[in-house]
């Protein structure tokens, strides 16, 4: 049994994950087969991260963590491209 | 019918004139008998396709700030799991406009609850799916607002979403007056980026009223007056035209450098109180900040942290590209209670624990902003000063605190630089005193100087005759900041509302101040008064120069 990959980046945007994040962290995960899914902590509650509604709904807040993990065949790839673009603040690379 | 005057909250200011226009709402509530589940899912799957199409199109005619805005909703319709709880309803035999209504009714009621005005204001982006699915489910067009095909409206409405206004023809809209809403909204931020005067919250009354007669919206007195009579049209008449060509002009030259006739530069700031607005404003228009207001930070019910802090800081810099940014420790006291910040019960607020007499005493927070300050300084100029200093000693005390904050940070591994640190000039001592302060700078606190000098309250409007800015004695003071500065080389601006005041300015520059730090919307007309100022005239004019 394959198991969940998981990493974890601090949120820089000072408003939080607001509406132009969440769509940049759904519109990447959905690129992907694996589940991706994200929380505020390493526990869970764990959320879709392809739902653009739910990953906004989270509310996640400016300095805080943020947990994304995947189960697939690209998990490895989505997980770390997702770190990447929370730690480059959300920007296009 | 008489004149009638509907108060609403400014979103985005301006004074217009125009013809009042009602747009009547469509029901959207047509029923329709429902299909086989089957006929439903087609149905609605078929919807969602054209209103993505319907916003795909939109998005590619504007901007790309404006198309981020729908993309949000665009992505909305790609979101199996926001629209599963639909499909099941269809399966179950609900027709699909009742079943999307429905769940989207839901979604809005949940982003509008709760206390975060964020996500209360994305209920607009909602309400701007829900109408655009349902057009397409009922047959009908993609929804697009059609005003008339005349210029000059002020377009009255309920509620006007983001797509809804990107939609209008803006050629044809003098200004805006809305009974909900709020200035936070994704539709406020279109509305200032484009320079449309917008009101919003004006009540329902506001939807009483009749298509066709004149109607002013004026933000600076955030008000509607709904068919002007002579003396208020013609008033608004002559104040508009002024307004215009002087915009017209200002506004043209406002990315240019501020010149004296007799060839004086003379640096323009910005005033940042609350950095949100920043994105919709050209950096190269300013020589930089002149002052950062940091209270907004303290706004909420936590106090903020040094990452947050940090991450904001570090926005204003990275908007200011390279140009220099002066951020005022935190200023809290005296007229700005911030609840477990400042002491209750003092006599004499304006006179007592305020301004940098406050934060040295709470450690706790001044440590964390100066350590997001320091972080800060990485990434460009960074100019820090501490507000309400009465003696050099509480210079040399910070200097002294912000050097050991430096000083943790990089034993801590984190990058971080001790940027230039200088003075809020407020109390008069302190400006009798100027050239005795280890400052880099020093910025003028008009507001405060007058109301020290004059002791007169801010705040009380009964003594607003004793607490004028051309006071002869704050002048002097002033003058004597700007001397004491310029002996040592060193930089010295005016902040406050004497600034942008057009009687005033001329008066600072005749003093020897060559830096004006002014709110973002007065960078231009105070851009055009120093062009219109000449050093020479000054000369036998029998005040001296």
């Amino acid at each position: 049994m394959s198991a969940y990959v998981m990493a974890s980046a601090i949120i820089l945007d000072p408003t939080g994950l607001h509406a132009r994040p969440a769509v940049k962290v759904s519109k990447m995960a959905k690129k992907y087969t694996a589940t991706v899914e994200i929380s505020g902590t390493e526990e869970g509650i764990w959320i879709n991260a392809k739902s653009t509604n739910a990953v906004m709904k989270m509310k996640a807040a400016h300095g805080s963590n943020l947990f994304v993990r995947a189960l697939g065949d690209d998990a490895k790839t989505a997980v770390s491209n997702i770190i990447e673009l929370i730690q480059r603040d959300f920007k296009d690379s | 019918m008489a004149e009638l005057t509907i108060s609403g909250i400014a979103a985005s200011d301006g004074i217009a004139m125009g013809t009042f226009y009602l747009r009547e709402e469509v029901s959207s509530d047509r029923l329709r008998e429902p299909g086989t589940p089957a006929q439903e899912r087609q149905l609605f799957a078929k919807s969602l396709e054209q209103a993505a199409d319907s916003l795909s199109n939109l998005m590619k005619r504007i901007d790309a700030e404006a198309a981020e805005i729908l993309e949000f909703q665009y992505e909305l319709l790609n979101d199996e799991d926001f629209l599963q709880p639909v499909y099941n309803e269809l399966d179950l035999g609900q027709s699909a406009d009742v079943a999307w209504a429905a769940m989207m009714d839901a979604e809005i009621a949940d982003y509008a609850s709760g206390t975060d005005e964020y996500m209360a204001a994305r209920a607009d982006d909602m309400r701007d799916l829900k109408k655009r699915v349902l057009g397409h489910v009922s047959g009908g067009s993609s929804a697009a607002f059609d005003a008339p095909d005349v210029t000059g409206l002020i377009l009255a409405t309920s509620t006007l979403t983001p797509s809804e206004f990107l939609e209008l023809d803006l050629s044809r809209i003098a200004g805006i007056a809305i009974s909900e809403g709020s200035a936070t909204s994704h539709v406020s931020i279109l509305a200032r980026a484009r320079g449309i005067p917008m009101l919003v919250g004006c009540g329902v009354d506001l939807l009483k009223l009749r298509t066709g007669y004149s109607a002013i919206v004026d933000t600076e007195n955030s008000v509607l007056l709904y068919n002007p009579q002579g003396d208020s049209h013609s008033q608004y008449h002559a104040r508009l035209e002024v307004l215009n060509s002087a915009d017209q002009m200002a506004k043209e030259s406002a990315h240019l450098p501020a010149v004296t006739k007799n060839g004086e530069a003379v640096k323009i700031y910005a005033n940042v109180d609350d950095p949100t607005i920043l994105s919709c404003i050209d950096a190269s228009h300013f020589d930089g900040v002149g002052l950062t207001r940091t209270e907004f930070l303290f706004e909420g019910a936590e106090l903020p942290s040094e990452e947050k802090q940090f991450g904001i800081y570090r926005n204003i810099m990275r908007w200011a590209d390279g140009r220099p940014v002066t951020i005022r420790t935190l200023d809290a006291g005296g007229d700005k209670p911030i609840s477990g910040v400042t002491f209750d019960g003092e006599a004499n607020p304006f006179l007592g624990l305020r301004g940098y007499r406050l934060s040295r005493m709470r450690k706790d927070i001044f440590n964390a902003q100066l350590r997001a300050l320091a972080r800060a300084a990485v990434f460009g100029p960074l100019k820090v000063m501490i507000p309400m200093v009465t003696v050099r000693e509480e210079m040399d005390e910070f200097r002294e605190m912000f050097s050991s904050v430096v000083h943790d940070l990089k034993r801590e591994g984190i990058a971080c630089s001790l940027p230039a640190l200088g003075i809020m000039v407020e109390v008069p001592s302190a400006a009798l005193n100027a050239d005795t302060f280890d400052a880099e700078f020093f910025s003028i606190g008009s507001n405060d100087l007058i109301q020290y000098t004059t002791a007169c309250a801010r705040d009380n409007a009964i003594l607003a005759h004793l607490a004028q800015a051309d006071n002869p004695a704050v002048l002097k003071l002033i003058t004597m900041v700007v001397d004491a500065a310029k002996a040592r080389a060193k930089e010295v601006s005016v902040c406050g509302d004497m600034a942008s005041m057009p009687t005033i300015v001329p008066l600072l520059l005749k003093a020897g101040v060559r830096s004006l730090s002014v709110a973002i919307a007065q960078g231009p007309a105070v851009k055009q008064i120093v062009r219109s100022w000449d050093a020479r005239s000054l000369r036998g004019d029998g005040n001296g120069g």
